[in-house]
């Protein structure tokens, strides 16, 4: 009931300022563009890594190890991911840690704006920039190595958030595990680098071992890369992919809001 | 009526209790104290007070608002500036104040305030680069912003420098003389001899007393203690035979004499000593203050007193 006042005394006082949800978005997003390493890792490096894999002679020939496909095909998909695991498994769990650590979650709590806003926000910066360098990075493919754009956007899309939301929702656990930044930091980091290599990084899931690509197949970076480069491809991502996706989201989500401490 | 009421306040993290029993109430207009040792339950207090935390016993009332059930409303009404709440390194005071101005339906001009807080020149400096006092200002800035009518302040001055911690008591004293009451957490003696209306000393999780920091130093009035180096050798028993003395002892190697006593003790002991020929260089006359008063009741600091 109380909840309920609150929204429509807001409501009927809006007048010309900015819905304080908008405005704390744009502050969080502003904060994030004064930190060069989270920029450089986040927005420049996805891009540029592709145009050097692409300057590579051999990568843009067709292979028949992988169903007549050149390798910087392979490398749309996975530097999609790439920027989704660095901003949703690094950037947001030590950004939440270090908000935690400072008492800004504890100070959010003595005004009438919800601190869980805060988390909010930084879900909503994560996926507008995760969508900002996937049109970055499939625009940069198609206009600089001849990638063809996915043939099937809306599949396209849909494994896209389900990744978004999988590996924002692993992000959340660590920020709700780690007792402060630091713990964040560390276990974003060595976390960070099996995704990426289940994701094919370093050797592309379709040139994997069976058994190593079964087991990436059911990571959810894996089962990512591998619905988005179906989807592109012009076929219906397989099933089990989306399910395994939704299912990490799930259960992610159920872990990081049953850990998740407020200070 | 009071806008805040404590009633027999009981919080316990697991099996440690942090307010046994606390009970006060804050009367319109006041800067009330808290004052206590650290680890007394003065945070946890107010904590329940800003309706962060649930009290395990006992009745909290501010301004007619359960702060529990209430915490909406509350927080319309309540402004808060916490210990060790700090912002993102890199927001500037101007993202500072314009993003928690619209965190409240109806908030202060932020310009004003800053002005008053003197933080005009530093509006585009980030957080990181402000003095402690400019970050303490701000954080004030913030818990007023709301236009509240109760601010509660906890440990506003800890780690300032002397000039900061005196600006920061006048900035209180203005925000009161604006009609806000004033709930002011710390562990200062002097700052709660300077600001306060009247203090809880809260010991233990207990309120110890609770006065005018004037009342409560009567308490302890009656001592005067004097320090003195005598010209020449003086002996003790001849002090300590005087009326109103209560003790005689030496201190600094038996060069200086404590002599404590009550009532015209200064004038008897200052008269023996012009009759006997002696001069009593260095001469210190002490009175108790908030802080003997303060140490008194919380039984604390005895070994490193005098």
């Amino acid at each position: 009931m109380t909840a309920v006042d609150g929204t429509t005394t807001a409501r009927g006082r809006r007048g010309p300022r900015a819905a304080p949800f908008v405005r704390l978005v744009r502050t969080e997003a502003r904060l994030f563009l004064r930190e060069p390493m989270a920029v450089l890792w986040a927005l420049v490096f996805p891009p540029v890594l592709l145009v050097i894999l692409g300057c590579v002679p051999s990568f843009r020939e067709r292979s028949a190890d992988l169903h007549g496909l050149r390798v910087i095909d392979l490398y749309v998909p996975i530097m999609v991911i790439f920027v989704v695991a660095m901003t949703a498994v690094n950037v947001l769990p030590a950004t939440i840690t270090s908000y935690r650590e400072k008492g800004i979650l504890r100070r959010l709590s003595t005004t009438p704006l919800p601190p869980s806003r805060l988390l909010l926000a930084q879900v909503v910066l994560n996926v507008v920039l995760e969508t900002l360098v996937l049109v970055l990075v499939v625009a940069v493919g198609r206009i600089g190595f001849g990638v063809a754009l996915p043939k099937q956007p809306v599949a396209y899309a849909i494994v896209f958030a389900c990744a978004v939301l999988a590996l924002l929702a692993l992000g959340m656990v660590i920020a709700a595990v780690s007792p402060n930044a630091k713990v964040g930091n560390a276990l974003g980091m060595i976390l960070f680098f099996p995704l990426m290599f289940f994701a094919g990084l370093w050797l592309p899931v379709a040139a994997m071992p069976a058994v190593l690509r079964r087991i990436a197949e059911y990571t959810p970076v894996g089962a990512a890369t591998q619905a988005l480069g179906q989807a592109a491809a012009g076929d219906w991502p397989n099933p089990v992919h989306l399910l395994v996706l939704v299912g990490y989201a799930v259960v992610f989500s159920l872990v990081a809001i049953r850990f998740f401490r407020w200070e | 009526m009071p806008v805040i009421e404590v009633r027999g306040l009981h919080k316990r993290y697991g099996e440690k209790v942090a307010v046994a029993d606390v009970s006060f109430a804050v009367e319109r207009g006041e800067i009330f104290g808290i004052l206590g040792p650290n680890g007394a339950g003065k945070t946890t207090t107010v904590e329940c007070v800003a309706g962060l935390r649930a009290p395990d016993g006992g009745g909290i009332d501010v301004l007619g608002l359960d702060p529990r059930r209430e915490r909406d409303e509350l927080r319309r009404v309540l402004g808060v500036q916490l210990q060790e709440s700090a912002l993102p390194d890199k927001i500037t005071v101007t993202e500072a104040l314009e993003l928690y101005a619209s965190f409240h339906p109806d908030p202060a001009d932020w310009r004003a305030l800053v002005e008053r807080l003197g933080l005009g020149d530093r509006l585009r400096a980030q957080y990181r680069r402000l003095s402690g006092g400019q970050k303490q200002r701000l954080s004030v800035a913030l818990a007023l912003i709301g236009k509240p009518r109760i601010a509660v302040l906890d440990e506003l001055t800890t780690g300032l420098d002397p000039q900061a911690r005196h600006d920061i008591w006048d900035l209180i004293e203005e925000i009161r003389a604006g009609g806000v009451t004033v709930l002011l957490v710390t562990h200062f003696m002097a700052e709660a001899e300077r600001l306060c209306d009247r203090v809880a000393v809260i010991d233990a999780g207990r309120v110890a007393a609770l006065d005018t920091p004037a009342a409560l130093t009567s308490t302890v009035d009656s001592e005067q203690r004097i320090t003195f180096r005598p010209s020449r050798p003086v002996d003790d028993a001849v002090l300590a035979a005087l009326p109103d003395v209560t003790a005689v002892t030496r201190t600094r190697g038996g060069d200086e004499l404590l002599v404590t006593g009550t009532g015209n003790v200064l004038a008897s002991v200052v008269g023996a000593l012009a009759s006997a020929g002696i001069v009593a260089e260095h001469l210190r006359v002490e009175q108790a203050s908030l802080d003997d008063a303060y140490l008194a009741l919380t039984h604390r600091g005895e070994g490193e007193q005098r």
